[in-house]
């Protein structure tokens, strides 16, 4: 990118441009992010302990109860027009969470509904979360090569 | 030596306007001086993009309504819009049994459609030439950003895309404010590549054709009422002023921008609207009524536009931008 400057290429302007630009209210932001994350995060755990102490769950079988509903709740709220509003006050907080994920996915699907099913719905719908997805797979697949050769070492 | 100003000896009319905008734009500041203000964005329609296309199509018609005019006295409709492929103007022109010219010059397309339609009618090309322009909000996110729904945050630097639409009618007869001078800009592009931030990328361009304007219509700052910029918003307004007091033209007095104008800042919109529909929802309603009541006297529109597209935002291009100056005189 560095290379492709153009002719009017204008450091001095660049400099005053980031000296002079509306910072983001960094302590607002991080208080927020934490709150809200920290909520649902709370309330994902709450979603555990109920389902251990009234269903019975335990182990691997738990865990997708409680993905399973907190990803269920994400893209409800996401259909009803609540997430991206939780997410405009939360900024991070509602992103990193497993419901963000569930919003990424549904709001491009909602989206281009208008663009078709196939080609809009079910084209689109991993704009956003895609990257994550190949990044998650391909990371772990490195990982698990790691551990392998590890143990065959030792 | 070559003049970028063109001087129009035959001073073309601006003889009616009609504006449509969405409902946020008609609660904001202007709202009271919009002809059309929709309760609901989509305009009965099923998608964004049918919407645009449908205000568009609407300023058209009521503009040559309010100019007493029929469809056969238009000698060309020039009208552009900031979705690929400019489908919003082309289409809405479908509805009309005139010639169309399709331009394109981002957010500044109203003032370029000015430009082009004072040389038709001021050469005797054309009686009447009809100019329009529009954007909407949400089409607009869905090309160049995210999906509505999706829960992320706005940089504090961004703006709000107009919902809205405007159309003019220039005419060699008739009375209206008189379109005296325009001057064509050029792409100037100083390396800022925050797409967030395109009120910085676009001060640039709208010093140096305000400046070339000065220079060689020999007029100043005090001369004109106001200067209009287009979208800078409030941090690309600042910016401007400060280039331009640095070439020696001090402008605060005289200087608002459409961007600023058009909303109270209550949610995201931070900067202020940007936008096609901007310039053209701000100047063919608040601003055409102050010239037809003679309050304003002398006004440069400078209408700026951001010349970026997704593809090349995400190869890591900078962004190049462009305005156009057109004098009115009431």
């Amino acid at each position: 990118m560095q290379s492709e400057r153009n002719a009017n290429f204008n450091r001095n302007y660049n400099d005053y441009i980031c000296s002079v630009a509306p910072k983001t209210k960094e302590a607002r932001t991080l208080l927020r992010a934490f709150f809200v994350g920290g909520t649902i995060c709370c309330i994902g755990q709450f979603i555990r302990f109920a389902l251990e102490y009234w269903a019975g769950l335990s182990g691997t079988e738990l865990a997708a109860y409680v993905s399973m509903i907190m990803i269920f709740l994400g893209a409800f709220l996401t259909g009803i027009g609540v997430y991206d509003r939780i997410g405009k006050y939360a900024g991070g907080g509602s992103i990193v969470p497993i419901t963000g994920f569930a919003n990424s996915v549904v709001s491009p699907a909602m989206e281009f509904k208008s663009e078709g099913f196939v080609y809009g719905t079910a084209s689109k719908m991993f704009v956003i979360a895609g990257p994550i997805i190949v990044f998650g797979v391909a990371s772990s697949v490195l990982v698990g090569l790691i551990y392998y050769v590890y143990f065959l070492v030792i | 030596m070559r003049k970028r100003t063109l001087i129009f000896k035959n001073k073309p009319k601006l003889i009616a306007t009609a504006t449509v905008a969405g409902p946020k734009e008609g609660i904001g500041p202007i709202g009271e001086y919009i002809e059309t203000v929709l309760d609901d964005d989509l305009f009965g329609e099923k998608t964004f993009e049918k919407a645009e296309r449908k205000m568009i199509s609407r300023a058209i018609g009521k503009a040559i309504g309010n100019a007493g005019l029929e469809e056969r006295d238009i000698g060309a409709i020039i009208a552009g819009d900031l979705l690929n492929q400019i489908i919003s103007s082309s289409f809405a022109c479908r509805d009309f049994d005139i010639p169309f010219l399709g331009v394109y010059n981002a957010c500044s397309t109203m003032s370029e459609a000015f430009l082009i339609g004072g040389v038709l009618v001021d050469g005797g090309y054309c009686e009447n030439v009809l100019c329009a322009t529009g954007s909407h909000f949400s089409s607009a996110e869905r090309q160049y950003r995210y999906p509505l729904e999706l829960g992320n945050t706005r940089p504090p630097q961004a703006q709000w895309t107009v919902t809205g639409a405007g159309a003019a009618v220039l005419s060699a007869e008739g009375t209206g404010p008189k379109l005296v001078s325009a001057t064509v800009g050029k792409v100037v592009d100083y390396g800022v590549t925050d797409a967030n931030n395109m009120g910085s990328a676009m001060a640039p361009a709208a010093m140096e054709v305000t400046c070339t304007h000065f220079k060689e219509s020999g007029l100043k700052p005090e001369d004109y009422d106001l200067v209009v910029t287009g979208d800078l918003g409030a941090f690309g307004s600042r910016i401007y002023k400060d280039l331009m007091w640095e070439k020696g033209f001090d402008i605060g007095k005289c200087h608002v921008d459409c961007g600023e104008m058009i909303y109270n800042i209550r949610e995201d919109e931070f900067q202020g609207g940007s936008g096609a529909g901007c310039s053209a929802v701000v100047f063919n309603s608040y601003i055409y009524q102050k010239l037809l009541k003679k309050q304003y006297k002398r006004v440069l529109l400078v209408a700026t536009g951001a010349l970026l597209s997704s593809v090349s935002s995400q190869q890591g291009d900078s962004i190049p931008s462009i305005a156009h100056a057109v004098a009115f005189e009431s």
